[in-house]
């Protein structure tokens, strides 16, 4: 058998903020009316939380489902059961137009923890977004670009934010974290 | 630099965020159009100096195309909305007119 893992296997950097490859994270792409209460209640029975409104994102202890766009979400669940809630989605929703797939392999979760106004520094430098404390807050949820490549972050706790982007991509983006985080090179413009 | 916001999905981003898609509201022609129909189609698009609709699409974000009404001399965007209409709204009008009165662009104004 061959033996899974994710595209950077686990590589972590530690600069003014620790930045990690999350490993192995099941990802699964839903797509159909997000409206509809099949779809609802698909999704809380894949990833176990609400419905994420519009640019938000609902976390749970083991996943989070995230809003992508007007008819796509993001669910995040553990590695090993991606299958069987796929399996759950396509019974749940049945007849009800939809598409899920499973694009754990296709994409790469990154976590950046530190100190709560250094780690949005670290993403400000990169990214065309207001990530203040005021603007940016735990349960919003945002897709834009990092650099030169699309990338999703929202916030986990206070002090940790996640990345998601393309696994063709994550050498890119571990290296401008990596770059970003680079000791000495704090702005302390949101940080305390 | 532009900053537009995507009616699809809320958000208020800068132009880098986003691509351009060209002049809004074409009209196609395709199979049985006359030549000149055609090569009008294909090859006759505006470039106003001021008001100016155009198509642009979030593909830093939600993916969805939508229009946007700027201005190419001052880059004030004047409003931006859902990529399935035939014309701008109402508002976006009036918005370009408080800037812009008597202004034109093509069957527009």
């Amino acid at each position: 058998m061959s033996n899974s893992v994710s595209a950077l296997n686990g590589a972590s950097a530690n600069g003014f903020v620790q930045i990690r490859d999350m490993g192995l994270q099941g990802m699964i792409t839903l797509r159909g009316d997000l409206s509809g209460a099949t779809l609802k209640k698909a999704v809380q029975g894949a990833a176990g939380g609400d419905m994420p409104g519009t640019g938000r994102i609902s976390l749970t202890d083991t996943g989070a489902a995230a809003w992508m766009s007007p008819d796509e979400l993001l669910i995040v669940v553990p590695y090993a059961e991606v299958e069987a809630k796929l399996s759950d989605i396509g019974s749940t929703m049945a007849d009800a137009h939809h598409m899920a797939v499973n694009v754990s392999d296709a994409r790469c979760m990154f976590s950046i923890t530190g100190d709560g106004g250094l780690v949005r520094e670290v993403l400000a430098k990169l990214m065309p977004v207001d990530l203040s404390p005021e603007a940016f807050k735990v349960g919003q949820f945002r897709r834009s670009r990092m650099a030169q490549v699309p990338a999703a972050v929202w916030m986990a706790s206070d002090g940790e934010a996640r990345v998601v982007c393309f696994r063709s991509v994550a050498q890119y983006v571990f290296d401008l974290l990596k770059g970003a985080a680079a000791p000495g090179s704090e702005v302390r413009y949101m940080a305390r | 630099m532009l900053i537009l916001t995507c009616p699809c999905c809320g958000v208020t981003g800068e132009e880098t965020e986003f691509h351009g898609g060209g002049e809004a509201h074409l009209k196609r022609f395709g199979p049985g159009s006359t030549d000149s129909e055609f090569h009008d189609y294909l090859f006759s698009k505006v470039n106003p100096m001021g008001v100016h609709l155009e198509r642009w699409r979030h593909n830093n974000g939600c993916g969805k195309w939508f229009h946007a009404a700027r201005d190419t001399v001052t880059l004030e965007v004047y409003g931006s909305y859902p990529a399935q209409t035939l014309e701008p709204p109402q508002s976006v009008k009036d918005a370009i007119t408080a800037k812009r009165p008597g202004w034109s662009w093509r069957e527009f104004a």
